[in-house]
């Protein structure tokens, strides 16, 4: 449960080095489909912060409106949340890491929810660089509100109701390296290795993280050349199109070697190309980094992996130059200045 | 002066009659001809002369060549709401010059641009022709530079004409322009060669002067934005993040300086606060309630379009209780509207932003005095109510100049509200995020980082431990004791000022700056017409339970505001019995300019008369 502290260990059970177990990292039972991506990822981060011995106290996450941004319920359940408005999340955040810049922030979006209504506030956390972890559960439509076309769709899927998508995808990863976000990475929900380390790796690093996870949704994840396996789905459909049964999905798991290209095969039917990028690769040229986005999304592929870091970037809280207690516990006499300095300012008016 | 001159009053009788420290100058230029720092530099001399004057910049929407008039009135006995008939106008613009001739009264003073020969256009007028060009060009060799000091002269001339003394109109020049010597010498130049001219050319024919008094002694000369800003920075404001709007741009301009200035730590440079110029006010708002929900003092300051565009997370913050502070300077809508324009147009729509059901408090100031502290007390009231809270300035607030007491070091400790402490925690021994403890309304709340038990702040239902839930119960109860909460506040916001008049029969009630054409318009009713009147000055909502019994001790209530539909009507509608809302009666103007006195007795006459 959200309000308490985390729970003390259990005996025998092992324990990092604040001494929690992987318990204390857990959240609130999942209310999300059977299969949806979304449950690998928290069950990831789950596990990243138990290793990178993260005290959830120190951890808020935050996330804005659907099936995706519900996720931060089910993981760090000591942790404090916040779930924002629809597309608003990197706004709030932006003010709560102001706030206090010693907390970890992680931010759980969908690619509706940053890539359409909130791609304004998207380009700016970017752009500024706010130490912040922002994980985009991407499944290339809106869960939610069932099944509608995301701006992250590809060219020529089709939804379930057999509307076609016509427009290009944004691809948040070249958006965010060309924006100034100084760690991009792209993976897969299935991808238990991969998504780890990268998550450790991002717990590291100061500034933006922008970790856009594809992450397949059961329920309405319809792809181009998918429907025949959904058939018992689609039997079920009344003509309004809403959904009278989910079935149940075990998770997807994938594992293959760097410098491979993997074809996942999702419950619907349809497929993904995962490309994990290559051992040699250099994540620190920015412009190899979009070549190789812009080579993938040619052959219809995802590049995975760590695509770009910049560990050098000041971050935003180290642009503003903020003293090193966070704001938000200043005591008030550092708050409210001096009888002398309004005196000096009223001179000046008078 | 027998009655029968009075009746067969001329300007040349008139002048026999002297205004002393009671006259309206109207100087008409060009947006973007550097008119503004000779009409600062008048208004400061006569503040430094002791008499009490307010500026007004009636300007347009445009960077520069649209027509745009500064207003000042000094007045003896302190009115300083805009005055509707100009005493004194100055022509320089050669586009409005002729309307705004025809459109004085009898006995009015024009100071104008002598090649727009405007002296024929009326024979009941005092005209002063000035060859600004002429004047200008000995003065400042550099003839780009001469667009700029070619104002000051009619400061000149009218230190000749009105006896503004020279020594004050040359300190108010180095006050305004600071260290830049060349600025200095030159404006001087140009005041001495207008002084000059009217000296040997314009012989004294009118009735107005200026005479010096002692009623600025100590005082100050403030923006309401800036004071809002000293205000937001003295309540310990640490989180600012705001998008630009006219008229609300300037409270984060200022605060940026004195933040600069006064906030960063001695020690190491750095500094305890962080503004942020958002990408845009749904930005603004989101980081502020971010920061606010993380335990900071902050605050955004936007204007009717931004407000609207703030209505979906306002909802949010007050539904899951988070504080921040939210400065609207008001002006004409929609979007874009007449931005440089005043009004009182965001209040029904603030009162109750966003969706479902929500009231937000309101605070709202009518004066820069209280600018400074309603905007203090707004920052101790959001954490105290864990809830967005609005101060409501106006254009004309916010961006005129006005002459006011000192603003006071504030006498209370910061009131951070009920947070959560080791030591409340051991007192209630169990805590839930959202538990009416004490049957205020009002729960305690941890901060992240403070080492308190943790929290889901969410928009979605839950119940009073904070958890998510769908159940009718939790939300009713939720929903009732934020509307309880609500009811709390009405004994914590400022409350009304209340003037009450023996044997008035009838009252006036109004807010922000509305005040200052209210106070004089009752002066007027009483000497003009004989008509007393009490007068009820709103400076919150919720109101307080003294609003009813107000309206039950007067037979008839103006409501006074500065809008087309009523909007305070219509709230304090929400609060009243049938019988009491029956005795309301409506004044609105809302036509973008201040409210003057005569619009409010004129209007209050005439349905009297009704
Ligand atoms: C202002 C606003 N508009 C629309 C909605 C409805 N809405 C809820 S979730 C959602 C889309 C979510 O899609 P995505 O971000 O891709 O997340 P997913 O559910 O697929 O994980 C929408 C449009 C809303 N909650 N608020
Ligand atoms: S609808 Fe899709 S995105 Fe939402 S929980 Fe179900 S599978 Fe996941």
């Amino acid at each position: 449960m959200a309000t308490e502290t985390p729970a003390a260990q259990t005996p025998g059970k092992k324990v990092n080095r604040i001494r929690l177990d992987v318990q204390a990292y857990r959240g609130g039972k999942s209310t999300l489909c059977a299969g949806c991506g979304h449950n690998a990822i928290s069950e990831r981060i789950v596990e990243a912060c138990f290793e990178m011995d993260v005290d959830p106290q120190r951890v808020i996450k935050l996330s804005g409106i659907g099936c995706s941004s519900k996720s931060p319920a089910y993981f760090l359940g000591a942790a404090h949340g916040f779930n924002a408005v629809h597309g608003r999340m990197a706004a709030v955040a932006t003010g709560a890491v102001l706030a206090n810049q010693h907390l970890v922030a992680i931010g759980v979006s969908g690619d509706g929810d940053t890539g359409a209504i909130g791609a304004g506030h998207f380009v700016h956390l970017m752009r500024r660089n706010v130490p912040m972890i922002y994980i985009v559960e991407n499944n290339g439509c809106y869960g939610l509100t069932k099944g509608q076309m995301s701006p992250t769709a590809d060219l020529g899927s089709k939804l379930k109701n057999g509307v076609v998508s016509d427009l290009p995808p944004i691809d948040l990863c070249a958006l965010a390296i060309q924006l100034g976000a100084s760690f991009v990475a792209r993976s897969f929900s299935g991808d238990k290795r991969q998504l780890a380390s990268l998550l450790k790796a991002a717990m590291a690093h100061r500034g933006t993280v922008l970790l856009d996870v594809i992450s397949p949704c059961v329920t309405f994840n319809d792809h181009e050349g998918s429907t025949k396996s959904y058939a018992y789905v689609k039997a079920h459909d009344d003509p309004l199109g809403e959904v009278l049964f989910v079935p149940y999905f075990d998770d997807i798991v994938v594992d293959y070697e760097p410098g491979t290209t993997e074809v996942v095969t999702l419950h619907d039917g349809s497929r993904v190309y995962l490309k994990k990028i290559a051992d040699g690769y250099n994540p620190k040229d920015k412009l190899a980094a979009l070549a190789l986005l812009d080579e993938t999304a040619r052959k219809g592929e995802f590049a995975t992996g760590l695509l770009y870091v910049d560990p050098d970037r000041t971050s935003f809280t180290d642009l503003l130059n903020l003293v090193d207690t966070p704001l938000s516990l200043l005591p008030e006499d550092v708050l409210r200045p001096s009888r002398e300095a309004l005196d000096q300012i009223m001179e000046r008016l008078r | 002066m027998s009655p029968e001159s009075a009746i067969q009053e001329t300007p040349a009788a008139a002048a026999a009659q002297e205004m002393v420290n009671d006259f309206s100058i109207q100087v008409a230029t060009v947006n973007g001809s550097g008119s503004q720092t000779a009409n600062l530099v008048l208004v400061r001399s006569l503040f430094q002369m002791g008499i009490p004057v307010s500026g007004k910049n009636l300007f347009p929407s445009n960077i520069a060549g649209l027509p745009t008039w500064y207003t000042i009135r000094a007045n003896r006995r302190g009115y300083v709401a805009r005055k509707k008939e100009i005493d004194l106008l100055v022509a320089m613009n050669p586009e409005t010059a002729k309307e705004d001739v025809l459109a004085l009264s009898a006995g009015a003073v024009v100071i104008y641009d002598e090649p727009l020969k405007l002296q024929d256009l009326r024979g009941d007028l005092i005209f002063y022709p000035v060859p600004f060009d002429k004047l200008v060009a000995p003065v400042c060799p550099d003839a780009k530079l001469r667009r700029l000091v070619r104002n000051v002269i009619y400061d000149g001339v009218l230190s000749k004409l009105l006896g503004i003394e020279m020594s004050e109109l040359e300190a108010a020049l180095g006050k305004q322009l600071g260290k830049k010597s060349k600025a200095v010498a030159l404006n001087q130049a140009a005041l001495k060669a207008g002084y000059d001219f009217a000296d040997t050319n314009l012989p004294k024919r009118d009735r107005f002067r200026a005479e010096r008094m002692n009623a600025t002694q100590g005082k100050i000369l403030i923006e309401g934005n800036a004071a809002v800003a000293i205000g937001a920075m003295m309540a310990g404001v640490t989180v600012v993040t705001w998008y630009p709007i006219t008229p609300s741009s300037t409270v984060c301009e200022t605060l940026i300086e004195y933040m600069k200035q006064y906030r960063l730590d001695k020690a190491s440079g750095k500094a305890t606060f962080a503004i942020v110029q958002a990408e845009d006010e749904l930005a603004s708002i989101g980081m502020a309630l971010g920061a606010g929900w993380a335990g900071a003092r902050s605050m955004t300051a936007t204007s009717g379009p931004g407000i609207s565009l703030m209505a979906e997370l306002t909802g949010l913050g007050y539904y899951s209780e988070v504080p921040a502070v939210i400065i609207d300077v008001q002006r004409l809508g929609p979007s874009t509207g007449l931005p440089t324009r005043t009004a009182q147009g965001d209040i029904l729509s603030t009162a109750v932003l966003s969706h479902g059901d929500t009231r937000h408090i309101m605070l709202i100031p009518n004066s820069v005095d209280e600018c400074y502290k309603l905007t203090m007390a707004a920052f101790d009231l959001a954490e105290r109510f864990q809830t967005p809270v609005f101060v409501m300035s106006d254009l004309d607030l916010g961006m005129n100049t006005w002459v006011a007491d000192v603003l006071q070091y504030p006498d209370k400790p910061l009131n951070r509200g009920k947070r959560l402490d080791a030591g409340t925690l051991a007192r209630l021994g169990e805590w839930g995020r959202y538990v009416d403890v004490d049957g205020d309304g009002i729960a305690y709340r941890s901060v992240p980082g403070d080492g308190m038990p943790t929290y889901f702040n969410r928009g979605s239902g839950h119940n009073s431990r904070g958890q998510y839930s769908e159940r009718a119960d939790d939300y009713t109860n939720t929903v009732d004791r934020l509307a309880r909460k609500f009811e709390t506040a009405r004994q914590w916001v400022p409350a009304e000022t209340v003037d009450v008049e023996p044997e008035a029969r009838i009252a006036v009630i109004a807010y922000g700056s509305t005040h200052w054409a209210v106070e004089e318009a009752r002066d007027q009713l009483r000497q003009e017409a004989g008509v007393k009147t009490s007068y009820l000055r709103l400076r919150a909502y919720p109101f307080t339970a003294e609003v009813g019994r107000f309206i039950d001790g007067h037979a008839r209530v103006y409501v006074v505001e500065q809008n087309r539909d009523a909007q305070m009507l219509g709230l304090l509608k929400l609060d009243l019995t049938a019988e009491q809302v029956g005795r309301l009666r409506s004044v609105r103007y809302y036509t973008g300019l201040p409210i003057d006195a005569r619009s409010v007795s004129d209007a209050v006459l005439a349905q009297e008369r009704e």
